[in-house]
Parts: structure tokens; sequence; C-alpha cells
């Protein structure tokens, strides 16, 4: 991390950018945290979990899912540490592998979808499974789309040399998206009813 | 959209035009103006409202509006009054002032400023649409409770309802830019020398009030997700005829809404904490405990939210837990009034429109606080629950302690924020029609909640009726009382007595620059040396108490 060769001014706007987004998401954090507090409260409290003939998920192709978006979040970092040493191809291969992950876990999850036996108003058990699941995986697409906008950004000449607070922003977000399914696969799936 | 032509050119445009006001500017002054105009438009209309309501409410029988006007009336006079006019307009306060109070040329994210700001009116004038909707407003209550909200007679898709939770939802993120990018600037751009402990309590508050909106906000976001799946996809989250939960909203709900009343208190606050030093010529008493009372009511409001569901089938266990931190914001709140109390003694009292708002503010804040702890008690809470006591705690806290605090901060920084001077009189004037105004409105509702009169009708038992026509004609006297400030306000805008530098002999950065302050706020950042609030120095009194 050799920002002391950069302007100072740079290097203030980068801190004040990443300590903001930073504090945005700890807020964003809340949003999921209230939908967990909903799903706990609403599965400790029902009658039977389960919708009369529904069987429990299925959990081997998701842990496959999720140890594929897990790794992503070594991956990406791997590729800001390249950018920080100015090693702009082996960034731009690791970033858009941590793209191709990313896309593997969504289209696995749309796959997961189109089999399940039950619907968004199949009781509370559908509702929520839909609802968290749906709303974390518009968090993943949301992670692919600015991946896919750094990348793009990386091929203006020079753009990346003094200060890439957009990448690292990106990265975070990876991160915390990545954590955030950790608590929810562990939610939905690990869960057993 | 990115002009940031302001940028830059320090001082250089001294007389730039007005239309500033109605373009993207990306200048944290601008944009605080913005703001505040914006908001107040709304609470005007808001305003209307409430009288239309005090107009039905002069006759026990339903004779003016119809019943489902009515409750589309007080469900936007709350929500309106909430997240279109105090919250934006104290967040238009901040925007002006934090900059300047800590010295920094502006806040840390100008564009996110802008944008933040630019979803308000869009909202609002949406929220405000759904009057033509066929199905009209929505008719639950600014607190949208479930199953009564997600009912949905009307059968159509873009209801009323549907319209206030996507308002709310996009107030919500607005609000969220706004907590980044105050609580970035606050901790990243102080002047130096400028530390925590030099920061003016207003600056503390808003801090500690932008706390509060980033982590309690979210509550409120993800409350309005599962109602909007409930009205417009059929799910159950909160419907108790398929297994779902009510009371749950209830939570979600209040675990921002009631820290949502600290938002707008405590900057509130704040603006006491400013005002009383300087029309007493006194330092702040007790600064630090002032500062940290701002924090420690901020982190016991988060813990109070179940105290308006005491009568929501609540476990006991609960209650009492909950009545007992409800009782604990009472402390540091006294901490603030006392200290308030210990400055004003012995000080040389000037008694300008400000001081007058201020003051009468606070002693409400009294009244109001009481009768928040008496609500706090589960017992008594039991008995006026849903009832015009509710209502009359509450307005005296939002309207007889916030807005009079809106009003005493719009006096007080007039000068800095147009560079003149308004007329004084008129001031006082508009002082008295409101504070009578105010409590001639509010205090009845206390005895007619006692009585046993609910909330929210639109008819009465004929026994409430004397206490209901002295309430509408307080309120109507409400509605006269912002004609004066109107005036005022403009006339004076347009061509008051050019305003010195610091006409209150007040202390702080804002007060060391021009007025109104140059585009870059600061010719050059300075540099802090004294505590704030720091009366007793030699600079005392200078008109310009230097900093540097």
């Amino acid at each position: 991390m050799d920002r002391l060769s950069q302007p100072r001014e740079n290097s203030q706007e980068h801190g004040n950018g990443m300590f903001g987004f930073t504090v945005f998401l700890l807020s964003e954090s809340v949003i999921f945290l209230s939908l967990f507090a909903t799903y706990i409260l609403l599965r400790s409290i029902a009658h039977g979990w389960l919708p009369r003939g529904v069987s429990p998920l299925e959990v081997t192709q998701p842990a496959i899912n999720t140890a594929v978006l897990v790794s992503s979040s070594f991956v990406i970092y791997f590729a800001e540490k390249a950018l920080d040493r100015r090693h702009l191809n082996q960034f731009r291969l690791l970033w858009l592998t941590t793209s191709a992950m990313g896309t593997y876990f969504l289209v696995g999850q749309m796959i997961e979808w189109s089999h399940l036996k039950f619907g968004l108003t199949t009781g509370l058990f559908g509702s929520t499974f839909y609802l968290l699941t749906g709303f974390h995986g518009l968090h993943v697409l949301v992670g692919i789309l600015l991946q896919l906008l750094m990348l793009t950004r990386s091929f203006k000449p020079n753009n990346y040399t003094s200060s890439h607070f957009g990448v690292s922003a990106t990265a975070l977000f990876w991160h915390f998206v990545d954590v955030i399914w950790l608590v929810l696969f562990s939610l939905i799936y690990l869960w057993r009813p | 959209m990115t002009q940031d032509i302001q940028m830059g050119n320090a001082g250089s445009d001294p007389q730039p035009n007005r239309w500033r006001y109605f373009s993207f500017s990306t200048d944290h002054k601008v944009i605080g103006i913005q703001y505040m105009v914006t908001s107040f438009i709304f609470f005007l209309i808001a305003g209307l409202f409430s009288m239309l309501m005090r107009a039905e409410l002069l006759t026990p029988e339903l004779n003016l509006l119809s019943r489902p006007l009515y409750n589309g009336l007080f469900t936007l006079h709350g929500t309106m009054m909430i997240f279109l006019w105090i919250i934006p307009c104290l967040v238009g306060l901040a925007n002006y002032l934090v900059p300047l109070m800590i010295g920094a040329r502006d806040m840390a994210f100008p564009r996110l400023n802008a944008i933040a700001f630019w979803l308000i009116p869009p909202t609002g004038i949406f929220l405000l649409s759904s009057f033509l909707l066929p199905s009209g407003t929505a008719q639950a209550g600014w607190w949208s409770y479930p199953p009564v909200s997600i009912q949905n007679p009307s059968g159509h898709l873009f209801n009323g309802e549907l319209f206030w939770i996507l308002s709310v939802a996009l107030l919500g993120i607005s609000s969220i830019m706004g907590g980044v990018n105050f609580v970035t600037t606050i901790v990243r751009l102080r002047a130096p020398g400028m530390t925590y402990f030099r920061m003016p309590i207003f600056v503390w508050t808003v801090l500690s009030a932008q706390l509060l909106q980033l982590f309690c906000l979210p509550s409120l976001t993800g409350a309005a997700i599962l109602l909007f799946f409930d009205l417009a996809f059929g799910t159950s989250f909160f419907d108790p005829f398929k297994e779902g939960s009510p009371v749950l909203y209830q939570h979600l709900f209040w675990f921002y809404s009631h820290p949502a009343v600290y938002v707008m208190v405590l900057p509130a606050l704040g603006i006491f904490s400013e005002i009383i030093p300087a029309f007493s010529r006194n330092p702040l008493f007790g600064y630090i405990s002032v500062a940290l009372a701002s924090f420690g009511i901020a982190i016991v409001s988060i813990f109070v939210w179940v105290h308006h569901m005491f009568a929501s089938g609540t476990p006991g266990w609960m209650r009492m837990l909950f009545m007992f931190t409800t009782m604990l914001v009472a402390v540091p709140t006294g901490v603030k009034v006392f200290a308030w109390t210990a400055t004003i003694w012995k000080g040389k009292l000037h008694m300008e429109t400000p001081m007058l708002f201020a003051l009468a503010g606070i002693i409400m804040f009294l009244f109001g606080g009481i009768t928040g702890v008496m609500l706090g008690s589960v017992p008594f809470d039991l008995h006026v629950n849903n009832t015009y006591f509710v209502v009359g705690h509450f307005h005296y806290i939002v309207f007889n302690t916030i807005t009079m605090a809106i009003y005493a901060a719009m006096y007080f920084w007039f000068p800095k924020i147009t560079g003149r001077m308004y007329a004084e009189g008129w001031g006082k004037i508009h002082f008295v029609l409101t504070f009578i105004g105010a409590n001639l409105t509010f205090f009845p509702m206390h005895p007619l909640g006692l009585q046993g009169m609910v909330r929210r009708v639109s008819s009465y038992n004929p026994q409430y009726q004397e206490l209901n026509i002295v309430a509408s004609l307080g309120g109507f006297l409400l509605g006269i009382s912002t004609l004066p400030f109107i005036v005022n306000i403009v006339a004076s805008w347009l061509q008051g007595r050019p305003a010195p530098n610091n006409p209150w002999h007040a202390t702080g950065l804002e007060w060391t620059v021009s007025s109104p302050p140059p585009v870059e706020n600061f010719e050059e950042i300075p540099i802090v040396t004294l505590p704030p609030y720091s009366y007793g120095h030699d600079q005392l009194a200078a008109d310009t108490p230097t900093q540097k």
C-alpha cells in the first residue's frame, strides 16, 4: 500500500469514501437484521413451519453454491492486492473470476428456485424463503454489476494509478454480501424443522 | 448533473443569482436552504390538513368531511409533518451549519448531498398525489399498522397505502444518504484543533441523531418491504389470519419510529444549547455533560420502543423492563434542562425573538417530558392508551418544543444565512401568536384524553365539545401565526437591514465569517484554540470573536 506517494488530497478522499461506505454498509446490515429477526420470530411462534406436502429444503447443492460464493471473497481480496501492486492484468483476471463465481451462485439459485414445489404465498415458510434469498440475490446482482463497471473503468489509461475508491468499495461490498449469506444459509438451510 | 461550478471560486461571486436555489447545486449552504424552504411548504400543507380536521371536530357529528377523507387527512398530516417537515427541515439546518461550525468547506460528499435533497420534493408530491387515486389516500394512520393497512378495500393495485409505503421507503433512502454524509463530515472534516469536545452542542446533537437514523431507520425499511409484499403480492407476514404477526410489525416500526422522535428532538435541544448561551452572554453550563447527554439520550432511546406497545398483549416482564428504560430517558434530558437553567442563572438576558422561542420551547419541553414519564408508567398508559392524552403529549414535543426550536433557529441564523436582519417587532408578534395558539390547541387534549376521548375519530360524544372548540380555535390561531413569519422572512430577505457578521455576540466559527458566508466558507481553514461558548475570554467584547 504505497499511498504515501499519492497526492494527499486523493488519499483523503479515498479515506472519506471508504469511511462513508463502511457506515453505509453497517446501516444496510440493519435491514438484513430486521429481516432475520422477522424470520426467527415467525418461525419460533409458528405451529408447524413446513406447509403440508412440502419437504424440507435440499442442502447439498446450496452448500456448493455457498462454498463458491465464500471462496470468491478470497479471490476479490487478491484482485485488490494485485491492483495495489499495479499488476493490472492480474487484477482483471482475478476480478473477472470473482464475477464469474458470483454469477455461478446466482444461476445456481435460479435453478434451485425453478425446481422448488412451493411458491411465494405458500405459507410463511415460502414467503420468508423467497423474500430473504431474493433480497440477498438482489445484492449479489448489484455486486456483480459494480464489479463489471469497475472492470471497464480499469481500461481507461491511468484511471487506477492514484486512487481506486470504487474498487475498494466494491470489494468491501462483496465481503458484506458473503457474510450476510453465511448467516442466511445457516438460518434457512441448516436450521432443520 | 455534475455542475460543480460553485466549487473552487471562493468569494469571487458576491451576488450569486437566486436561480441556484432551483438548481442541482452541490454547495451545502444552497442545499440547506433548499431543504428548509421545501420542508416549510410541506409544513404549511400538512398544517392545512390539521386545520381541516380541527374544523370537523368543532361539532360532535360528522358534517364537513367524509370518514375516508378524515382518515386520509390524519394519516398524511402525521406522515408529512414527521418525514417531510421536521426531519428534512432539521437536516437542512444541519446541512447549512455543520460544515461552518466545524470549520469545513463543504460536506464530505457534496453530490450525494444534492441527490439526497432532490429525492424529497418529488416524493412529497408523489405522496400528495394519492389524493387523486380512485382508492383515495392511505387511511391507516402514520403507523400504518396491519391488518388495517394491508386490507386494501378498493382492490386497486395502485392504492394510497402502496403510495405511502413507497414514499416512506424513498424518504428513508434520502435520510440514509444524509446520515452517511453527516457522520463522515463530522468525524473526518473537522478543522485543526476542533476536537470532539470543542464542537458546538448542535454538532453533537446532529451526530447522535444521524447515528440513530443510520442504525434504526433500516428497521422501518425492512418493515416497509414486508408490508409491501403483504399488500401487493399476497404474502402473510403480518396477517393474523394466516399465522402472520401484526405485533411483529409494531416492533419493527417502533424500533425506528421511537428513536425517530429523538432524531427530531436532539437537534432541537442542540438549537437551545446554541441560543441560550448567546442570549445570556454566559458559557454553556456543564458543556461536557450536555455533549455526553446527547449520546446518552440517543443510546437509551434505542431501548424504549416497546412502550408504544404496552396495550399490544406485551408480556409483563417486557412492560416492566421498557417502563424502566423509558423513565431512564428523563435522566440525560434532565441534565440538559438543568444546564440551560444554570446557563441563564445570573446571565445578562437579551429577550430577542430567538431567545423567546427558545425559552418557551424549553418550558413546554419540560411539560411534554413530564407527560412522557407519565405515559411511560404502564398503569397510566393503559388508562390513556389511544386517547387524546397521547396526542397532546406528542404535540407538546413535536410542535411546542421542536417546531418552536426550528422557529428560534430560523430567527437566530437568519442574519447569517441571508445577510439581512429580520424585523424584530414582527418576530415578537409571531412568537406571541404561536405560543398562545400552541397551548390553546394542545393543552385541552390532555383533559380530553383523561376523560376518555379516543384519537383518530371524526365524530365524538357531545360531552367533549367545549374543549374541542378551544383546541380548534387554537389550531386556527396557529395557522394564522405563520403569516407574520412568512411576511417577515420574505420582506426581510428582500430588503432587510444588512446584517453584521455577528449580530448576537455569539461564539462559534459560523459567526467569524461574513454574512452570508462566502461560497467556500473560510478563506483559510481556521485553527481552533478555544473551547466552545468561550464567553469571558478577551474576545468577548469584540464584534467578531475570532477563534483563530
